[in-house]
């Protein structure tokens, strides 16, 4: 706005110093700060607490795992940008975000080809075809990793996290979701699930990790708080009520909530703005409905955890969430035209 | 005699059925997991689009202009029945991998459409050259879909190399439904950038 004053013809003086009156739509004052770049800056400071704990959990799988999601995403990003004749964006940081986010959903025994694979299908797939970010319908890191669960069911079912006698004595066990499955209910503690020495995809095991990198990410409002607060409570009460009704076949609340991709998930990979709703009310019904689906998915589907699949629903009904809570703007509803 | 060939290579490549006017999805999305389905469910549809367009137009001056669809209807499914039981009695295999779709060609939008579109306002051997071109344009479709979809998807290509393998890991995602569509997208993506003038 304000280089289109600068500029403005100074010809007809007296029409120079008349107050000029210029009609534009609404944001009028806009943080200047509050780039691409920054925000993807603090996702990836918000996700270091659970890298850290990947790191200190699985050793270097977990290294190795982000070093070639990153690096295959950066790359991707690069050859698909370069192929589009668009302009270079690399800088903006939302490619090496996709990588990071990928690798800790994978599980620490993933082949590198497929988080390979992967990287190029979130970015090509995911982002590149809709036309870059900011026009994707999904989330790009979780449509490459549907797609390579699909691909290679082996590679990411339930049994690729488990090997027995292996050096790491994480990955002997079951993870707690397969676990309960298996009709093995309290296989772990809590303390364990909050800490997060227990098997799982690199990034979902520490609920504090996911809930520091999350919290920081909602005070900076990288992040809108609605959703990861709208995705633990409807899961609190599916599984409250469930624990209330069913008794003690049932597994604690809690363990739903700590336990599995959940905390991870709705803080990182929900709060995506691109994919998720844009009024409040949209916001709260995304994050009721992803926590819904998580936990119908966990109850009745072969799967033990479904954050990925809820995900990718919730974005697939964030245009219609969109249009059902368009806001009335002050004075009124708009009227209708006839 | 230039017309009529005209008429027949539009189908091929400039109105070619799936890639150009769209139409025609639901059997391109389902049956297309292998390139031997594929062909099977082209030449079908394309014998049924041949001899509809030729009945339709041969009856265009006594076929009621209020009650066309319904008399189009009763020639396609005429045609389609018999397609089935040909297929049934000489194609078994491949009648039962292809399924409700044989039926269902009674339906398929680009049959309908070139009655409507083409042979209700043209001659037989117009409507006959512009039924083949159609037809065969469709055909050609539905084997590259299910050309990649086999090889990528299940690492084989059946109709030519029987049982060998070419990948040890196909990514299977794209014999699944979603995968039929990522990859018509692809290709109708790739159309544009080819077709641009």
């Amino acid at each position: 706005m304000s280089q289109e004053l600068d500029t403005a013809p100074a010809s007809d003086t007296d029409q120079a110093k008349a107050p000029r009156i210029v009609v534009a739509p609404s944001p009028h004052l806009s943080e200047g700060s509050f780039t691409t770049r920054r925000m993807m800056l603090d996702v990836l400071v918000a996700l270091s607490p659970p890298v850290a704990v990947s790191i200190w959990v699985f050793g270097w799988y977990a290294v190795v795992q982000l070093g070639i999601c990153v690096i295959s995403c950066l790359v991707a990003e690069a050859a698909f940008i370069a192929w589009r004749g668009r302009a270079f964006t690399l800088g903006d940081g939302s490619a090496a975000v996709t990588g990071v986010i990928l690798a800790l959903s994978l599980p620490w025994s993933t082949p590198w080809y497929v988080g390979f694979i992967a990287s190029f299908v979130a970015i090509g797939i995911g982002k590149v075809v809709f036309g870059g970010l900011g026009q994707n319908l999904f989330n790009p890191a979780m449509v490459g990793r549907a797609f390579v669960m699909i691909c290679f069911p082996a590679a990411l079912g339930a049994a690729a996290y488990v090997l027995p006698g292996s050096p790491l004595s994480i990955v002997t066990q079951a993870t707690p979701l397969t676990a309960l499955k298996q009709g093995l209910v309290e296989s772990s503690d809590v303390l364990s699930l909050l800490i997060g020495n227990t098997n799982g995809s690199l990034g979902e095991t520490s609920a504090i990790a996911c809930l520091l990198g999350g919290l920081y990410l909602c005070l900076r409002r990288t992040a809108s708080w609605e959703i990861p607060a709208g995705t633990i409570l409807s899961v609190a009460v599916i599984s409250g009520a469930g624990y209330l009704i069913s008794g003690s076949s049932f597994l604690h609340p809690l363990h739903h909530i700590l336990g599995g991709a959940l905390l991870f998930g709705a803080f990182f990979i929900a709060t995506d703005p691109v994919s998720s709703p844009l009024t409040v009310k949209g916001k709260w019904f995304f994050g009721l409905g992803l926590g819904a689906i998580v936990m119908l998915l966990r109850l009745a589907s072969g799967y033990p955890e479904g954050l990925m699949f809820a995900v990718l629903l919730m974005n697939a009904v964030t245009p219609l969430i969109n249009r059902f809570t368009i806001p009335d703007p002050v004075g009124g509803p708009v009227p209708q035209r006839n | 005699m230039t017309t009529l060939t005209r008429e027949f290579t539009k189908g091929l490549w400039d109105e070619i059925p799936i890639f150009r006017i769209v139409l025609g999805l639901c059997p391109t999305l389902a049956v297309t997991t292998s390139l031997e389905n594929g062909l099977g469910m082209g030449l079908a549809a394309t014998f049924v689009l041949v001899c509809s367009n030729g009945l339709v137009s041969a009856l265009r001056k006594l076929i009621p202009a209020d009650v066309r669809v319904a008399c189009y209807i009763v020639i396609i499914a005429t045609f389609v029945v018999c397609v089935e039981m040909i297929m049934k009695a000489y194609f078994f295999t491949l009648s039962e991998s292809l399924g409700i779709f044989i039926p269902l060609i009674v339906v398929n939008c680009i049959i309908l459409g070139r009655a409507e579109a083409f042979a209700k306002k043209n001659g037989v051997l117009a409507s006959l050259a512009d039924g083949l071109g159609m037809g065969l344009g469709f055909t050609l479709a539905l084997c590259v879909l299910g050309s990649i979809r086999e090889l990528l998807g299940a690492g084989t290509l059946g109709l030519f190399f029987g049982e060998r393998v070419f990948l040890a890991e196909p990514f299977a995602f794209l014999q699944q439904a979603p995968g039929a569509f990522v990859t018509l997208g692809l290709l109708l993506g790739l159309m544009n950038v080819v077709g641009k003038k």
